[in-house]
């Protein structure tokens, strides 16, 4: 009788050891397989895009294509950028300080990725209540400063990671 | 099933169905006990075969002019309708299929819901079913994306933004599903290769659906058990066969009448500019097929709580079998349920009309109304309505009100062996 259930002991022991090898050589094969689907070394390689703004005049704004999406480069006015900093946080669903969006001692550029954070689509410049962006697919309102005022955007637009080169250059990525 | 021992005739057929029993396989099916009353809403089946045959087709031939890459694919597209002999006529019966597709597969759940085909002992073929209607929702998302026109690009954005909505890891997913930083090149690849692989799980799952349709056979207009093989069946071949045949020609001239005179009504006209990912389409729609499913997404003013319920919509289907607690299948004796099958009905159109509208003033507020209601039928209505609904007398059998002389069920008498 002990010696079957030294046996079995063993047999156990075989089991797991055997299930445990088989569980980790299953996920070493599993993980290349889900990996495979992120973003490319080529796609990477896009990540950084330098823009000449030098011809943009006060109150426009220029959009470029950054890793297959569109960024707006919007150089503000005295007065929009008052009006950005008039807003009261608590009007805001998702609050943030319009300084906190911009470079310090850049305020009138606004760089930020132009997609909406609803489902993705490119809001329209100079629409909408808060003289800013409006989103035509589900509505969503975005104000000068490209923060989220109205509809089913639950956030402000991104601010991309950019720096300025020189006074006339925007290296963004 | 009727499991007689068949044994072909010829020795040669002898020697291989010993091997393998494909003739026992052929035999069953030809012999098959069909309830002798089905009607025209019994023929989709056959019809939605048809559909998923075409779609493969049609589609392997597609693939052989297509070439899926962002700078080539809207171009490839041009090409098959311009220059490959017949690719206009393979495209749209191609895409239109699609849609002909999902009509016939809509007709088909529908049929279900009143006959009550989804309930004891059918759980496992209602649920397989959906698990193809959820393949087809995805192998049809995809395949509207190849052409890499704007309403590919835009509508491909939308949906897979859906999956941002996910707290933690939503924008990890998204970039996972794209491949990028956006939907770009390896998006369209990726779902190339994937449009092409699930017709055949559909396929795989065709078969398990017929298979477990097999095991307690058919049900039938008055929702009655019957005995099989008997007097209130009919074998399949040729009774079905030829019935099947019939509806399926009538559902090819509307078909035909699609891709010959009317193949890009269905369609929308964005979709023949190129994807261009620096311009929104003013008005983005998904096909006409998936509407009622967007308008519940858009009536939920938050972005998780809308995907939430547009996924639910469907999710909740699954258990619609344990949520209707009637045990009598047909709405035919149910007057209740009935009425309220035909409300629920003309609230699903009414929702996908409402997808296809902005999504703002009166049509908002329908929208929302909708989507209560379609989420209260399976939450409240059908579970209520199995303890408070009086139903009618069901009839014995298929042939028992006919041979009894008279229609009237509630004069049904009890056993049919005297006939």
């Amino acid at each position: 009788m002990s010696q079957t259930e030294k046996k079995t002991n063993r047999r156990d022991f075989l089991f797991t050891a055997s299930y445990t090898v088989g569980a980790v050589g299953l996920g070493a094969v599993i993980w290349p397989l889900v990996h495979q689907m992120n973003p490319d070394k080529a796609q990477q390689a896009l990540a950084t895009t330098e823009v000449d703004v030098s011809q943009v005049e006060a109150g426009k704004s220029i959009t470029v294509l950054w890793r297959g999406k569109p960024v707006f480069l919007k150089r503000r006015t005295q007065n929009e950028i008052e009006e950005a900093r008039a807003v009261a946080l608590t009007d805001l669903p998702d609050p943030q300080k319009d300084e906190e969006r911009v470079k310090e001692g850049k305020d009138e550029w606004l760089v930020m990725v132009g997609v909406c954070t609803h489902l993705g689509c490119v809001p329209l410049k100079d629409k909408g209540d808060f003289n800013g962006w409006f989103c035509p697919c589900h509505g969503s309102h975005y104000d000068v400063s490209g923060r989220v005022r109205k509809g089913p955007a639950p956030k402000n637009m991104e601010i991309p990671k950019y720096e300025f080169v020189d006074n006339n250059t925007i290296k963004i990525g | 099933m009727s499991d007689h021992e068949y044994v072909p005739k010829s020795k040669a057929g002898k020697w291989f169905n010993d091997r393998l029993p494909l003739l026992s396989l052929a035999s069953h099916l030809t012999d098959y006990p069909t309830p002798k009353n089905l009607n025209y809403w019994w023929t989709f089946g056959g019809i939605l075969t048809f559909c998923l045959l075409t779609q493969i087709i049609t589609g392997i031939v597609l693939a052989m002019h297509y070439v899926a890459h962002a700078d080539l694919a809207f171009g490839s597209v041009e090409h098959i309708m311009r220059d490959v002999n017949y690719g206009w006529l393979i495209r749209y019966v191609h895409s239109n299929g699609a849609s002909m597709f999902f009509l016939a597969v809509y007709i088909h759940i529908f049929r279900s819901l009143f006959y009550g085909s989804y309930k004891s002992p059918r759980e496992v073929i209602w649920i397989i079913g959906l698990m193809i209607y959820l393949l087809m929702m995805a192998a049809a998302f995809m395949g509207y994306v190849l052409p890499w026109g704007q309403m590919s690009f835009w509508g491909a954005t939308v949906i897979t933004n859906l999956f941002s909505a996910i707290p933690l890891i939503g924008d990890s997913i998204t970039t996972w599903l794209w491949g990028a930083y956006s939907v770009d090149n390896p998006t369209l690849n990726r779902f190339f290769s994937l449009h092409y692989l699930i017709p055949f799980l559909i396929v795989g799952l065709v078969v398990l659906h017929i298979w477990a349709l097999h095991i307690p056979g058919n049900n039938n207009p008055i929702g009655i058990d019957v005995k099989k093989p008997s007097k209130d069946t009919v074998p399949f071949h040729p009774y079905i066969t030829i019935k099947d045949g019939f509806a399926l020609l009538m559902f090819m001239i509307i078909f035909s009448g699609f891709v010959f005179f009317a193949p890009n009504v269905l369609g929308h006209s964005d979709n023949y500019i190129q994807a261009n990912p620096m311009v929104t389409p003013a008005h983005i729609v998904p096909e006409w097929y998936l509407l009622p499913f967007y308008a519940i997404l858009r009536s939920v003013p938050d972005k998780l709580g809308g995907v939430i319920l547009m996924f639910g919509s469907i999710l909740i289907l699954f258990v619609l079998p344990w949520l209707d607690t009637s045990k009598v299948r047909s709405a035919v004796f149910r007057p209740i349920y009935k009425q309220f099958y035909w409300i629920f009905l003309i609230n699903v159109l009414m929702l996908g009309y409402m997808g296809a509208m902005p999504a703002e003033g009166i049509y908002l507020v329908c929208s929302r109304v909708g989507t209560v209601y379609y989420f209260l039928h399976f939450l409240v209505v059908m579970p209520v309505l199995g303890f408070l609904e009086k139903t009618d007398p069901i009839p014995m059998s298929i042939s028992d009100p006919v041979l009894s002389g008279s229609v009237e069920p509630s004069l049904a008498k009890k056993d049919n062996e005297k006939i």
